[in-house]
């Protein structure tokens, strides 16, 4: 079964084209890798499928119902949820309402009985707080709960990006760059972690730098080189296949050349 | 009441009136900063619920318990119409078709003779009690701590803090926009209709730029930590001229550098504490 299917997807910027007529098809369940050199246009791919960006063409249809023109709250609201490759939680809050805000379209108490405190609305708050708890427990944050989410650190706020966005369930998750700054001990049980995301059901979709990392996660990678999709398959055949190598060492022959060149 | 109670409220009268309207002015702007939002409508608001409220008063006779529910149509009306198309524009833009919204309103007060002219509207029956003013202070306080606390509170501080991420987590960014602005035009007419009713003149200056900046400034003294620190910020500021009224010269300068020493260094205002953000 598919999950998401996308077709023809493309945005383009002035003078540049992000994405370039890519499509993709993700099976139901399972790891899924998308990778590609710097400014491949992978965090526009998720910009995208989430609905932060407005396609130039193309379609991206979750689940069998056509999304491109939902806005992204309508598509969380679907069961896609996303993390974002540079930490961005609500700082101010609490580690138990960043959580609590992924829930949001989950809750559905009307304001009067917000307001009067009713019994519907006591219910369902603590039916979230035990979710959240649950979600915060997942990624081995249940005893930060009630600190404020600035006072994190760096691989505790991206653990808790992850419970916020794994607390309603979610049908697709899209984690850009989750092992980005962490250390190798933190790195392997972000795999265990997304082991066990994939194990509940959800879907995983990441960008990953780290081959090691995907090789022994994902079943399908999917590399992009300039907006355009040059390679979808099993991770060891990515490995071997011509374009894929020609993009990485292209990218780093030019990576040599930046820092040769004088200033 | 005791003899010294009555005199006590007789003497401070005007002063208490102003301290319970300005309290529901600082709860009128905090509604949408607490969002997010920046819209400096709120004297425009206050105008509308005023001039509607006592239009009703004088010209149909109503009762007053019928005409103060009545006050939030028309300014929440304005507030859909002036906020609805401001919201795919970026947010500077509600605060300057706000500011827009009070300077026509008050070209229309002026010009126009059924309302009043330069001379206002006067002989508005005085049928709002101080308690009055401050059941309904406390009511909004109420619905605003309930709110707070609740998914919806959640919301308005996600979207204020990134309004990307809040919608990709699936909140209605541009629901809540526009709920908010309309809740705070509410606000902001009950505010007028209370105060046009407790002193029995209204004129047309009354709800220009400088109320605006005014009622912005509660919010910015006091924060939008919680719903009582913009009311406290009102509240200040409301009372530092009164206590300063020998100076009378040094007030307008005082509030002023108040406002900009707050802004310097007491960026959330001065009552952070924090209200926490769940019903359970
Ligand atoms: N809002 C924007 N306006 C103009 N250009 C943009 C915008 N967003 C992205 N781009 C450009 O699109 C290209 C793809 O960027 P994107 O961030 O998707 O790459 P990426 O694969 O995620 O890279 P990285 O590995 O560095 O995160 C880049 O050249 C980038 O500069
Ligand atoms: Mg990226």
């Amino acid at each position: 079964m598919t999950l998401l299917t996308v077709r023809g997807l493309t945005r383009r910027y002035a003078g540049l084209v992000a994405v370039d007529r890519v499509d993709l098809d993700l099976p139901a369940r399972g790891v899924h890798a998308l990778i590609g050199p710097n400014g491949a246009g992978k965090t526009t791919l998720f910009d995208l499928i989430s609905g932060l960006v407005i396609p130039s063409a193309g379609r991206i249809v979750l689940d069998g119902q056509d999304i491109t023109a939902l806005p992204a709250d309508a598509r969380a609201r679907g069961g896609l949820a996303r993390t974002f490759q540079a930490i961005r939680l609500f700082g101010a809050m609490t580690v138990l309402e960043n959580v609590l805000t992924g829930l949001h379209p989950h809750l559905s108490a009307p304001l009067p009985a917000i307001v009067l405190h009713l019994a519907r609305l006591r219910r369902e708050e603590r039916n979230a707080v035990a979710r959240a708890h649950e979600a915060l427990a997942l990624v081995g944050l249940e005893q930060r709960a009630g600190e404020r989410a600035a006072a994190l650190s760096y691989g505790e706020g991206r653990r808790l990006e992850i419970a916020r966005a794994m607390a309603g369930a979610p049908r697709l998750l899209l984690l850009d760059e989750p092992a980005a700054g962490l250390n190798p001990a933190e790195t392997v049980s972000l795999g265990v972690l997304i082991r066990t995301i994939v194990a509940a059901g959800t879907t995983v979709l990441l960008v990953e730098h780290d081959m090691v990392f995907v090789m022994g996660l994902a079943e399908t990678v999917t590399v992009l080189n300039f907006g355009r999709r040059i390679f979808h398959g099993p991770p060891a055949a990515a490995r071997g296949d011509k374009e894929v190598i020609a993009a990485y060492l292209g990218a780093r022959v030019a990576a040599r050349f930046a820092a040769a060149s004088p200033p | 009441m005791p003899p010294w109670l009555s005199d006590l409220l007789w003497t401070y009268q005007n002063v208490l009136v102003a301290l319970g309207v300005n309290g529901l002015l600082a709860l009128s702007m905090y509604v949408v900063l607490a969002a997010g939002q920046l819209s400096l409508g709120q004297a425009a608001f206050m105008g509308l619920g005023a001039y509607a409220s006592a239009l009703l008063s004088l010209r149909l006779h109503w009762p007053f318990w019928l005409v103060l529910p009545l006050s939030p149509v028309v300014p929440v009306g304005f507030a859909l119409l002036v906020g609805g198309p401001t919201l795919r524009l970026s947010g500077i833009y509600l605060a300057i078709a706000t500011i827009g919204l009070g300077e026509v309103l008050r070209a229309v007060y002026l010009n126009v003779d059924a309302l009043g002219g330069a001379l206002g509207l006067s002989g508005i029956p005085e049928a709002a009690p101080l308690w009055l003013i401050y059941l309904v202070l406390a009511a909004s306080l109420f619905v605003l701590w309930q709110v707070g606390r609740s998914r919806i509170g959640r919301a308005m501080e996600a979207m204020r803090g990134d309004a990307r991420t809040a919608l990709a987590m699936g909140v209605n960014v541009r629901r809540y926009r526009l709920a908010t602005l309309a809740a705070s035009a509410a606000l902001a007419g009950l505010a007028g209709a209370l105060s046009a009713h407790a002193t029995d003149f209204i004129g047309p200056s009354d709800y220009g730029f400088e109320t605006a900046v005014s009622i912005l400034s509660f919010a910015l003294l006091g924060g939008v930590a919680s719903p009582f620190a913009p009311v406290l910020g009102a509240a200040v500021l409301t009372l530092l001229p009164e206590a300063l009224r020998g100076f009378a010269d040094l007030r307008l300068v005082l509030n002023g550098l108040v406002i900009v020493l707050a802004v310097l260094f007491l960026p959330r205002g001065i009552l952070p504490w924090r209200m926490r953000r769940s019903a359970a």
